[in-house]
C-alpha cells in the first residue's frame, strides 16, 4: 500500500505539484480543469489516465501539445474506460509474473469521460468495468449537454434545460426527460464506493477521491462540473455555480459504499431554492415565463422528494 | 515502412511532456524545476485570449489559496503556502481568482488587459463598508 497524500488543509493542499498544465484550450472558467486538478492533487503516486473524447480530451492535446505531466490515453468517444481497465489488468499481470520494473510504485488508475460519453455512449463499458470490479477510478465530468460539439442534449440533461437539440421555444420549454439517476445506477453494481463530488467544495472532493485511491476495486466518481458555454453565464461565476448546484441540493453530495451503506457527506447550512440556481442560467431562462413556470415548482418537489429518499436510505442503510 | 509489433508505437503517436529521463514521478518536483518538452503546453502561452487580466494586491492578501485551488489554468503561483503572483503566459482572464478572494477590499482585481499596474495598485479600493 502506498502512503496517502497528507491534506489537511488548503495551505498543505497548495504546495502540491501540478501535473495538469495551463495553455491548454478549455474555455476561461472552465469547471473541467478545476475537478482534474483537484482529482491529480489528492495524490502524489504514478498516474495512468485516459479521457474519452469531450472537451477535456480535445482540449489537452492539440498538436502538437500536450497538457499532461502523467501517462495519458487519448482514446475514443465511448471507451476511457476501458482504455484504463486494460492497462490496469496488464498491469497485474505484469506484477504476477514478476515483470515490474518499479515494483515499489503503486500507479492509480483513473478515467475521465463526459456525461455523453458515460450516461450515453460509453454506458456499457463503464458498466462492464465496474462489474468486472477493476482496480480503477471513473470519473464523470457531468456539465449536462454534449458540450464539445455545441450542446446537445444527453441523457444526463435535466427537465427543462434548454439545449441545440431540445430547444426552447413556443411550444416546449426545452429538454422533456428528467437525467439519469447514474450514481444510483453505479451504486446498484454494488461496486466498492460510488460518489457524487462537486470542486467547490475541495476538501469533500479531495477526501472521496483519496478514499476511491486507498479503495482496491472499481469506483466511480459523479463531478458536476459548471460549463459557461452551455449553462450560459459568466466565466467568472463558474465557483458561484457549483455553490448554488450543491446548496440548492439539485448535486447533494453523497457516498454508496458496497452498494448499500450510504453517507450524506454535505448538509447545507441555509438550503437554497432551486429557482436561485436555476435564474443564474442562461439556459432555463424560458422557465421563468408565466407559461413554463410549474416545470421550477415541479423541479423543487423533485429535489425535496429526492433529498428525503436520500436521508432515508442513508438511515436505513440499503 | 517495417511492419511493428503490438506494442511499438509510430513516432508522433506520442506527445513527451518532459525532456531527458525521468526517474520520479513529477508530483514530486515543482513546475519551475522541471524540464518540460517543446511539446508540452507549459511551453505556450494563452495571453493572447484575455480582455481582462487580474492584479494582484499583496497588501490585503492573508494566503488562503482560495485562488490556488479555484484557478482553472495553474496561473496562481503558490510557494511555501504562499500566494506569489500570477503567471500571466497561462491565465486566461477568467475572473475566478477575483470572486472566490475572500479578503475585503479584494486582493486580486480584474483591470482591463491593457491598464497598467502601478496605477491600478495606487488606487485601489478601501474597505467596502456594504460587505459584510
Ligand atoms: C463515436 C463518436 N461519436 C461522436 C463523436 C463526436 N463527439 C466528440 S466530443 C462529443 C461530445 C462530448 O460530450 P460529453 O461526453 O458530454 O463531454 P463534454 O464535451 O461535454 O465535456 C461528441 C458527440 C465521437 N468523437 N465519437
Ligand atoms: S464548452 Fe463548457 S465544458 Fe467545454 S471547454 Fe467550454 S466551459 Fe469547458
Ligand atoms: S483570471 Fe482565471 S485564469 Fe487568470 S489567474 Fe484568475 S482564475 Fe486563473
Ligand atoms: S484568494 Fe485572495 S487572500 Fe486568498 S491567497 Fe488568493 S489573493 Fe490572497
Ligand atoms: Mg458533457
Amino acid at each position: 500500500m502506498s502512503e496517502m497524500k497528507k491534506i489537511k488543509n488548503l495551505k498543505e493542499f497548495s504546495t502540491s505539484a501540478d501535473r495538469f498544465e495551463g495553455a491548454n484550450l478549455l474555455c476561461p472558467g472552465c469547471a473541467h480543469s478545476i475537478i482534474v486538478r483537484e482529482v491529480l492533487n489528492a495524490t502524489n503516486d504514478d498516474l495512468v489516465l485516459a479521457s474519452s473524447t469531450g472537451c477535456l480530451e480535445v482540449c489537452t492535446a492539440v498538436y502538437p501539445y500536450t497538457s499532461w505531466d502523467a501517462s495519458w490515453i487519448h482514446i475514443g468517444f465511448e471507451n476511457s474506460s476501458t482504455a484504463v481497465a486494460g492497462a490496469e489488468a496488464m498491469y497485474n499481470a505484469l506484477k504476477t509474473k514478476g515483470r515490474l520494473k518499479q515494483p515499489d510504485r503503486t500507479p492509480k488508475f483513473v478515467a475521465f469521460g463526459g456525461d455523453g460519453s458515460s450516461y450515453d455512449i460509453g454506458f456499457q463499458w463503464i458498466s462492464g468495468c465496474m462489474e468486472r470490479n477493476h482496480n480503477m477510478m471513473y470519473i464523470v465530468l457531468d456539465n449536462e449537454v454534449y458540450a464539445n460539439t455545441g450542446g446537445q442534449r444527453s441523457s444526463s440533461t435535466p427537465i427543462g434545460a434548454s439545449a441545440t437539440t431540445s430547444p426552447a421555444g413556443t411550444i416546449s420549454y426545452g429538454e422533456q426527460k428528467n437525467k439519469k439517476d447514474m450514481l444510483g445506477i453505479m451504486g446498484a453494481h454494488n461496486i466498492p464506493y460510488a460518489a457524487q463530488v462537486s470542486p467547490n467544495k475541495w476538501k469533500d472532493m479531495v477526501k472521496k477521491i483519496q478514499k476511491g485511491f486507498a479503495t482496491e476495486g472499481a469506483v466511480f466518481i459523479n463531478a458536476v462540473s459548471p460549463c459557461t458555454t452551455e449553462w450560459k453565464f459568466d466565466p467568472k461565476d463558474t465557483m458561484h455555480l457549483a455553490d448554488l448546484s450543491t446548496d440548492s441540493l439539485v448535486f447533494p453530495l453523497y457516498e454508496i459504499i458496497e452498494g448499500h451503506e450510504l453517507n450524506i457527506t454535505y448538509r447545507p447550512k441555509n438550503i437554497v431554492p432551486v429557482e436561485e440556481y436555476l435564474a443564474a442560467q442562461g439556459r432555463f431562462k424560458h422557465l421563468f415565463k408565466d407559461q413554463y413556470k410549474h416545470v421550477i415548482s415541479e423541479w423543487q418537489t423533485r429535489v425535496d422528494e429526492n433529498w428525503e429518499y436520500l436521508q432515508r436510505r442513508e438511515a436505513a442503510r440499503v | 515502412m517495417a511492419k511493428q509489433g503490438w506494442d511499438e508505437f509510430e513516432i508522433g503517436s506520442l506527445l513527451r511532456s518532459f525532456d531527458g529521463k525521468i526517474d520520479k514521478c513529477p508530483a514530486h518536483t515543482p513546475q519551475r524545476d522541471r524540464s518540460y518538452s517543446e511539446n508540452n503546453s507549459h511551453v505556450a502561452s494563452v495571453a493572447d485570449w484575455r480582455l481582462i487580466k487580474p492584479v494582484y494586491n499583496k497588501d490585503y492578501c492573508i494566503d488562503c489559496q482560495f485562488c490556488w485551488v479555484y484557478c482553472p489554468d495553474v496561473s496562481i503561483i503558490s510557494r511555501d503556502k504562499k500566494m506569489i503572483g500570477i503567471d500571466m503566459d497561462h491565465c486566461k482572464g477568467c475572473g475566478i481568482c477575483v470572486e472566490v478572494c475572500p479578503t475585503n477590499p479584494k486582493s486580486l482585481l480584474m483591470f482591463p488587459e491593457q491598464a497598467d499596474e502601478e496605477t491600478e495598485l495606487a488606487s485601489w479600493p478601501t474597505k467596502d463598508e456594504e460587505e459584510e
